[in-house]
Order: structure tokens, then sequence, then C-alpha cells
């Protein structure tokens, strides 16, 4: 299993996976955040920030821990990886008042992480401006070195695109159970990241909405709680 | 409908019984059953009553009895009646059987149904102008509380009528149900409670359940005892067939109980799943050459095709329908004179209530027959029969009511209208599950209500509910009482998808996940067809007649009840007694005598444990007879000690009456792997981890108003799934882990099922008593466990472990190196 094991000590020893996309290496991580080398860059997307409280304010009171959570998450793959520079790959917020309703401990997370970076927020569909005094700076999208990372894929760019927006998710069958977990999706020449927010959601990579941007041979990476598990797109179920 | 006594019976004296229902009874040469006029006693004393009595007793026309009678002297506009039954079929039912006898003694009562399927314009009209008698379920009946005109429609209820008593106590439809008889007796304190049940265990605990104040010592609740039946006969088939050592679908005995069909007048034949049902249907139309009308009836199929059926028997068109539980509970048929149970009957109770299905009258025996699908289930058929004679019940004791069912009620009582918390904590401690809450659960109930109960309190502006002025509880906006509204109810099913076949046809349901396992041309058995999966379009399963290849059968999550403690029992005691092998079945007794020659017989009181190498493995073989599930858990933990004690474990598989276990290593000491701590902290890092308890947070979840039920067709047409339950409780469990939902998961995964608790009584047990035999081989009674390695075998239910083994054999797959010699070149 080539692409398993830890990549090179960089991670320390939490799991990885390295993958090739037009021709740049880059890092999977358990966490769902793609970290690449070569950049000294950390790529998330769909972080979903306040997704709770989203639902909160229509009545269902989800429990309110998910900004928290992500944050956790997100300082500790930055510990892991000391990144030069963050990529937010757009929602990065639930709705257009996520912002405000971030409590002021959280927001003091955010900005530390912000003012230690290079901090760059690609805009997503749910996102607007982030607050000004938040840190970091807002592209539509980038491209840096063979790549372009921007929220969401678009179908007729071929070669070397990085994005989010999907929140790919995987089902295979193993001794007749059919398990399910978040996953990256790639075809050497296109990948789209897992979501890494507490609540968010996931759409079956087989769905003609996320399988029509792959050829028709792709992999993913799926997370598991110990490990990424590489699975090439014929061994997949709905 | 058999209501009355058609033959002479001593009669008391016909006191009550006014004169117009008198002459009815005599026009129709009937006699009024003691219990039916010791029920208008009763009322006559304004005291409540449960009916414990059997099938076939005129329980229903006992349980109503007393309001015609009352309706009939006093005329009183309004709700005077309620009657709930677990069933929306049965309220039909009920509503014509009542309707006959009301024209023929003239009475001019207005009686409704009033269920799910009730149109939106008659519910209406029924809240403005009541029936007199109201026939209903537990869920709509707490719907109409939950309205602001409740106090209205209620005021003047004398009388509540709750049948099948004994299948809603103890279960979340029953807690449901508790709390709004409680509401109703707050809107109209003089009602009376009538509750019907079946023989049970503990009346004692019915007779609470029943009362007005929650306990059975502070009101008077009648018990009254209908005519007992006359033993039922039972008979085990004793197969002329080679008796299987595994499997339990019985199918090998079909011919056989084919030849009992054809010779009765009409047959149930009861089954154990729907799987086993699809089987069977397909067994005997394969064998029934003379053409029998043979139908079959599950609770998968779809609601019309049910209710043909059940037409047809009620008709006598019927030989028999091979049926699931869905037919445990119903309305009476006369006509069935047999019973035939496929497979073991899991418990006593149970057996007995599907026997009292068969010939709906008191004065002649029902006739029923065992048909045990293996070796083990001999004996547990030959357990049961002599539970049966000895009118042995199995019951669990009560316990007490989900604090997600109560979250549910406190939202539904704040849709009625502002209330004070003091009254409504009363108020539901007069409801029987509910009767030792303690104030701090109360407590959290509401606040979890009314702002999700977090202990960051970040949802303040948020909040549903708001203290007015009085300090009463108040919804804060409409949203809430609608999104209550849609999501109320207890019963939380699986997803399913409807199959359906051509454009229109819907066939019935089964659920998305075999439906997810099945590639385009795969065929399966379903509705007792042979189909063709054709594919998945929005929320339907297309299917196609015909098909090539071995069909599946679909399998349902839960599909299979656990032996009842109480037969697990008396099947011990079967095995200990080598004089009650006699009646056995030659290949039986034989078999257990090798057993003890070759080994040990399993006992009363201890623990037999075998360990035996076999091929590469080390298998220890655990005879615990506490059921599947609990056999389950015990084979998660064992495995766990197993691991850190390096010997290896590769897997286990759990019968309801055994547990096997491989490992690499063989264990020399099983009294400290059995020791009682073993329930210490491995269960609850398990449990935490298990899917069981992910599923019970959802069930939970939904049933507490955190998340929505699925409007159907929802989750296909948003591009993004909305949230999972699995990450909520996730991220719930990690912050807040005594959040009351994650309270009430406990309860539900630990006492509720109840499996943690046999287990913990069995190692209590057993302590000290394990009797371990290190065998050089196989022992006779550990054959049938063997054999269901492979069919059903699981290693724990990790994420990781699982997906390493797919991805593995992928890489096997792909790098296995072609043999040069084998290509033709």
């Amino acid at each position: 299993m080539t692409t398993m094991h830890s990549a090179n000590g960089l991670a320390g020893t939490q799991p990885t996976a390295k993958l090739c996309v037009n021709g740049a290496v880059l890092v999977a991580d358990i966490s769902g955040a793609l970290y690449w080398p070569a950049q000294e860059a950390l790529l998330v997307a769909d972080l979903h920030l306040e997704k709770g409280s989203a639902y909160a304010r229509w009545g269902q009171m989800l429990p309110p821990y998910d900004t928290c959570t992500t944050l956790n998450n997100l300082e500790s793959v930055l510990a892991r990886f000391r990144p030069r520079r963050l990529i937010a790959l757009g929602d990065s917020f639930h709705d257009r008042t996520a912002a405000e309703r971030v409590a002021p401990s959280e927001r003091a997370r955010i900005r530390s992480m912000t003012e230690a970076l290079d901090w760059i927020w690609i805009a997503g569909n749910h996102d607007p401006e982030p607050p000004a005094d938040w840190g970091g700076r807002v592209e539509p999208e980038i491209t840096l070195g063979a790549l372009v990372l921007r929220h969401e894929a678009i179908e007729s760019h071929v070669a070397g695109e990085i994005s989010g927006h999907y929140h790919p998710k995987a089902s295979v069958r193993v001794r007749n159970k059919r398990i399910s977990a978040r996953c990256f999706i790639d075809d050497g020449r296109r990948l789209v990241l897992p979501a890494f927010g507490a609540y968010a959601g996931g759409l079956s990579v087989l769905d003609p909405a996320l399988r029509g941007l792959f050829s028709r041979e792709f992999q993913v990476h799926l997370l598991g709680r110990e490990r990424l598990y590489r699975y090439p797109s014929h061994a997949l179920v709905l | 409908m058999s209501e009355a006594a058609p033959c002479p019976e001593s009669l008391p004296d016909a006191g009550p019984l006014p004169e117009a229902f008198r002459r009815w009874f005599d026009r129709r040469g009937w006699r009024p059953h003691a219990h039916q006029l010791a029920m208008l006693e009763a009322a006559e004393a304004g005291e409540s009553a449960l009916l414990i009595a059997p099938t076939g007793g005129g329980k229903t026309l006992a349980g109503f009895l007393p309001s015609l009678a009352q309706l009939a002297e006093h005329r009183q506009d309004g709700l005077h009646t309620v009657y709930v039954s677990p069933l929306k079929a049965l309220t039909q039912d009920i509503h014509r059987n009542l309707t006959e006898p009301l024209e023929q003694i003239g009475l001019d009562i207005a009686c409704e149904t009033r269920t799910g399927d009730t149109p939106q314009s008659k519910r209406l009209r029924q809240r403005r102008r009541p029936p007199q008698i109201l026939l209903t379920t537990p869920e709509s009946l707490a719907l109409l509380l939950s309205y602001h005109d409740a106090p209205e429609v209620f005021a003047r209820v004398a009388c509540v009528v709750v049948d099948e008593l004994h299948a809603l106590a103890g279960t979340k439809r029953g807690d449901l149900l508790a709390l709004g008889l409680a509401r109703l007796q707050s809107l109209s304190p003089a009602c009376r409670r009538v509750g019907l049940s079946a023989t049970v265990r503990e009346p004692e605990e019915l007779r609470a359940w029943l009362s007005p104040t929650g306990r059975a010592k502070d009101a008077p609740v009648r018990l009254i005892r209908g005519g007992a039946k006359v033993d039922p006969q039972v008979e085990i088939l004793t197969t002329r067939e080679y008796l299987p050592w595994s499997g339990h679908m019985a199918i090998h005995a079909l011919p056989e109980v084919y030849e009992r069909i054809r010779k009765a007048g009409t047959t149930l034949v009861f089954v154990n799943t729907r799987a086993q049902a699809e089987l069977v249907f397909q067994g005997l139309w394969h064998l029934n050459e003379a053409g029998l009308p043979i139908a079959l009836h599950h609770g998968s199929l779809a609601v019309e095709q049910r209710r043909k059926v059940e037409a047809a028997m009620a008709r006598g068109e019927l030989k028999a329908v091979v049926a699931t539980s869905s037919l445990d509970l119903g309305i009476d048929w006369a006509a069935v004179d047999l019973v035939v149970q496929m497979g073991a009957p899991k418990g006593v109770s149970r057996l007995l209530q599907r026997i009292g299905r068969a010939n709906h009258r008191l004065d002649a025996p029902s006739r029923a027959l065992l048909v045990p699908g293996n070796r083990f289930e001999v004996l547990e058929c030959r357990a049961a029969l002599e539970g049966v004679r000895a009118h042995s019940l199995d019951g669990d004791p009560p316990r007490p009511g989900g604090l997600d069912v109560l979250a549910q009620h406190v939202m539904g009582m704040a849709c009625a209208g502002p209330f004070d918390s003091d009254e409504l904590y009363r108020e539901i401690r007069r409801a029987a599950p509910y009767a030792d809450l303690p104030r701090k659960d109360f407590e959290d109930a509401l606040a979890f209500v009314a702002h999700g109960g977090y202990a960051l309190g970040v949802y303040e502006r948020f909040r549903r509910l708001r203290q007015d002025a009085e300090g009463k509880w108040r919804v804060t906006h409409p949203r809430h009482i609608q999104r209550y509204r849609m999501n109320m109810g207890t019963i939380v099913e699986a997803p399913t998808l409807k199959v359906r076949m051509g454009r229109r046809r819907i066939l019935g349901e089964v659920e998305e996940y075999f439906v997810q396992a099945l590639q385009p041309g795969d065929t399966f058995v379903f509705a007792g067809q042979l189909l063709r999966f054709d594919g998945i379009r929005e929320t339907f399963c297309e299917v196609s007649r015909g098909g090539e290849g071995e069909p599946k059968v679909p399998a349902y999550v839960g599909g299979r009840l656990p032996l009842s403690t109480h037969l697990a029992e008396r099947v011990r005691g079967i095995l200990e007694d080598p004089a009650c092998w006699r009646d056995l079945p030659p290949a039986v007794a034989e078999w257990l005598a090798i057993q003890r020659w070759r080994s040990l017989l399993p006992n009363r009181n201890g623990l037999l444990v075998e360990t035996f190498p076999r091929g590469d493995n080390e298998f220890l073989v655990a005879y615990c007879f506490e059921g599947r599930n609990a056999h389950q858990t015990l084979g998660m933990l064992l495995t766990r000690r197993m691991e850190r004690a390096g010997l290896q474990p590769l897997g286990f598989v759990a019968t309801d009456y055994v547990l096997a276990v491989w490992s690499l290593k063989a264990v020399k000491d099983p009294d400290r792997l059995f020791d009682e701590d073993m329930l210490g902290d491995d269960l609850e890092e398990w449990m935490a981890e298990s899917s069981m308890l992910r599923r019970t947070f959802r069930n939970v979840a939904v049933i507490a108003g955190l998340i929505d039920r699925r409007a159907p067709g929802q989750e296909k047409t948003g591009r993004q799934v909305t949230f999972s339950a699995d990450l909520i409780y996730d991220v719930l469990r990690k912050h807040e882990p005594e959040h009351i939902l994650l309270r009430a998961t406990r309860a539900d995964a630990a006492g509720g099922l109840t499996d943690i608790r046999r287990l913990a009584d069995m190692l209590a047990r057993v302590k000290g008593r394990i009797r371990h035999r290190a065998l050089e081989r196989v022992s006779p009674l550990a054959v049938p466990v063997l054999l269901e390695i492979g069919r059903e075998q699981v290693y724990g239910e990790a994420l990781d472990e699982l997906l390493d083994e797919g991805a593995q054999a992928l890489i096997e797959e792909a790098t296995a190196r072609t043999d040069q010699a084998e290509l033709p070149i």
C-alpha cells in the first residue's frame, strides 16, 4: 500500500496519504486537510462555522459546539504541519450572519491564527466577506504553482484544480457491511477535499454532480478513525 | 366477532344491563359473559377497570358496554368515550363492529375514527363537533391534546378505553399515551380508565399503569378476569425429514406443514422474520399442487395489500396466511382453527398470544403446531410448551419512561397553551412510567425544549419557550408548533424505499440499506414474487417481474426477537435433567446423550465453557442461553479482553443459545476471562463507539425533536445532506456527556434493550461456577454454532478494520500474479 504510510515523518505519527495532482505532490491528512509541502500550504474546505446555531435560529437546537470542535481540529492540524500559509477553500461560514454569531473567545482564536499565517479566505457560495478585523485576505480563487485553488470545481477546467464545496463521501462494502466515510476524491488532474466542518454532511462521490467532474477511473481516500484508506472508483457502492 | 357467549353460561344477575341491551342479547341467542357484567358494575361504581381476558372473550364489547349503556340512558353531546388502540387498522375494525350493535339496539350514538389517515376536513370538524365515541391511536390522541381547544374537546370525557394494553405498556408509545392520559385526566378529572389486556405475568404493573395517580395503591382499578379458555392443544412437529443442525427457517418441514394446512379449516402460519415469511410463502406455493388459497402478510407489504388479505381472511376465503408479528394483534377471526409457529417461539407470552389467534371460542381449545428449525429449537419449543402448560409467562420488569418522550410531551403541552412548570411536573408524575421522575430530569427536559439545554446557554435568543410575566411557559413562534406536529410520535423507522413495479404499482417497502447492496439485474424475493432490481429512482426501488440468478431475501434491522429470559431458564432446565429427554425426538435425545459422554451438559446455574482446537484455530464455546443480542455484546467484550491477553482473537459468532470465539492461541483460564468487571470500562468504551448506540441516539434525537423526521423525497432533492446524527452524537458526547439526550440514549441502550442487564445477571450468577472442559475436538452441542460461522459473523464493528480489510482484498486481487502455466499459450 504505497500511498498509505506516513509522509516522511512530516506529520509525526499521524496518518496521511501521498497524492499527486497535475504533477504537484500533496499530502492528504486524516483530519480532512490537504498539505502541499512544496508551498508549505495547508488547505481546508467547507468549515461551515456556526452551522449549529444556524439551525438553532429556526428552532432546531443542535449542540452549539461545532465551531469550537472545528477550530480544535484546525489548531491541531496546524500544529502538526506548521505551514506558512493557510487556504480556506470557501463556505467557511455556514450562512450570511454566521460570523456575527461566533463567540468572542472563538473569534480571538481565529484571529491569532490569521495573524500567525499567510491566511487566505477563498469566497464560497455561503460566504459573506469575513469581518475586516478577522485578518487574512479574501480571494475569489488563487493560482499557486501548477494548481488553481477555488471553492467549486468548474467542469471545463482540465488539469490542476483543487476545490471543496461538494463534501464528498464514499461507501464501500466489506463483509456485506456498507461503510461510509468522508473522503478525498481525485483522478490525478483534479481533487475535491472533504468538508472540514464538524457538522458538515456529505454527498456520495457516485452522485452524477460529483462523479461527472472526474475521469471514468478515479480514486478516493476514505477518512477512517485511525488511517486513510485508498479505494479505486470501481470498488465503491452507492 | 364472537362478542358474547353463544351458549348458556352461569349468569349472575343481568342487573346492570339495560333492558334494550338485554333484548338485543336475547335476540341473538347470546348471554353476556360474567366479565362483561362485571365491567358494567365497575362503571356504576365509578371505578377504573383492568380486564384481562384471552382473545375471543368478547373483550372489546366488554370495554364499550358501560359507555353504551350510559349514553343510552343519559344522552350526552360531545366526547364521552375515547378508545385508543395501538393499531390504526384495529380502530377501523372496531368501528365496523360497533356500528352493528348500535344500529340493532337502536342507539343514536356517533362513533368515529381519527388516525393519521383521517382527512384534514374531518379532523377539523371533529374538534369543533366531536363524536360521542372516538376511536384513535396514541399519536392522534397526543396531537388532539396539543391543540388550544383541548380543554373544551375533552371536558366531559367519562371514559378512556385502552385496547391491547399489554402491547403498549413498557414501550415508548405507552409512555406517550400515559402522558396524554395524565393530561386528559386534568381536563376531565372524573374520567374512568378501562384497560383491555391479554394474559400477562404481572397484572399489578398494568393496574398501576392504568391508575389515574400512576400508582396502583392510591386509586381503585378493579381487576376483572375474563373466563379462562380451555388449555390449548400444542404439539411439536416430529419431522419425518432430517432434522437440521442449524438454521432458523424450518423450511425442511414445509411438506408436512402443507399437509396440516390441507386438513385444517383455516391456518395461520406464524414466522419470526419477514425474510422467513417470504421463504415459507414461496416454499408453500412450490408445494401447492392443490392450488389452495394461501396468502402472505407482513409489515413491509403495501397497506392496501395487507388490508386485502385481512378482508379475504375475514370472509373465510383463505386456507392459510403466512404472517409475521403483523398479525399478532388485531381483530378476531373466528374461522382460524390451527396456528403453526415456524421456528422457535422465543417467548411463552408471545406464543400464547399467537396461539390465541386460533379458535376464538372459550369452550373449545385452540390448536397449535410448533415447527422447530434445528435441534436447539426443539429444546426451545419443548420448553415453551411446558411454559404454556404451566401458565408461566415471561415479562420484563417495568422501566422508567423515556426522557425523549418526555421532552416531546412537554413541547406538545406548550403547543396546547402556556403552562406552569410546577403544575405540569405534578401532572406528569401522575403517569405511571414517570411516577418517580426526579425534578431534575423534568427541568432538564424543559430546558432542552426551551433552548436545547446546553451548559453554555448560548441559544438564549433562539428560545422556543419563554416564561411570561406570570411565570408561565409559552411557545415563542408558531413555527415551533408546526414542527412539533410534523415530527411527533415515537415510532422511528429505518429509512425505506417503496418497491414499485411499472409506473404505478407499489408492492411495499424495503429498507434502504438492502437496496443499496443491489446491482441492477440482481433478483430478490418480495411480496411472494421473484423480482428483478432495475434501479433506484427518487424514493422508489424500481423492479420488474422475473430475472435470473440466486435471489436475495431482504433482511430487516431488528427483525429477530431474542430468546426470553424465562424461556432460556426452562431450556437450561431441560438440558440439565435427562429425565426430560424422553419426550424429545430420538435424534435430539441422542445428541444430548453423546454430549454428556463427550463433554458436559449445561446446567441451570453454572456456565459451561468448552475449548478445543479446530483447523488452525482455537475455539471457545460458552453456553450462556441469554439471547443473540446479549451474546453479541459479550462476544465484543471477550474479544477485547483476549486481545489484551495476547490470545489473538480472530472472530466470534453468536446465536440465541451460545457464543463461539476463535483465536490463534487457546484460552486457559475462562474464570478470569468471564470476570464481572468485564462490564466496566470496556463496556463503556465499546458502547460509546457501537453503531447500536448511534442508532439509538438518532431515534432519541428524532423523538425528542432535535432532528426532523425525513420527509419522503427530501433527502434526494438537496445536493448536500443536511447533517448527520452521527456527527451530532460525536460532538455532543465530547462536550456534554451528561446532556439529557445522551442520558436518554444510554438508558435506552442499557435498560431498554435489557441485554446488558441480562449479561450482568449472568456474569454474577456464574461467578465461581464456570465449568471448563478443554476438549480435543468439537463437542456435539458446539456443532450448530460452528455451522453458523461465515453465515453471520462479524468481528467488531470497527470502521478501520473493515476498511482495511476491503482495501487489502483489492490490493491482493490487483497484484495476484497470473500463473503462466494456466494460460493457454
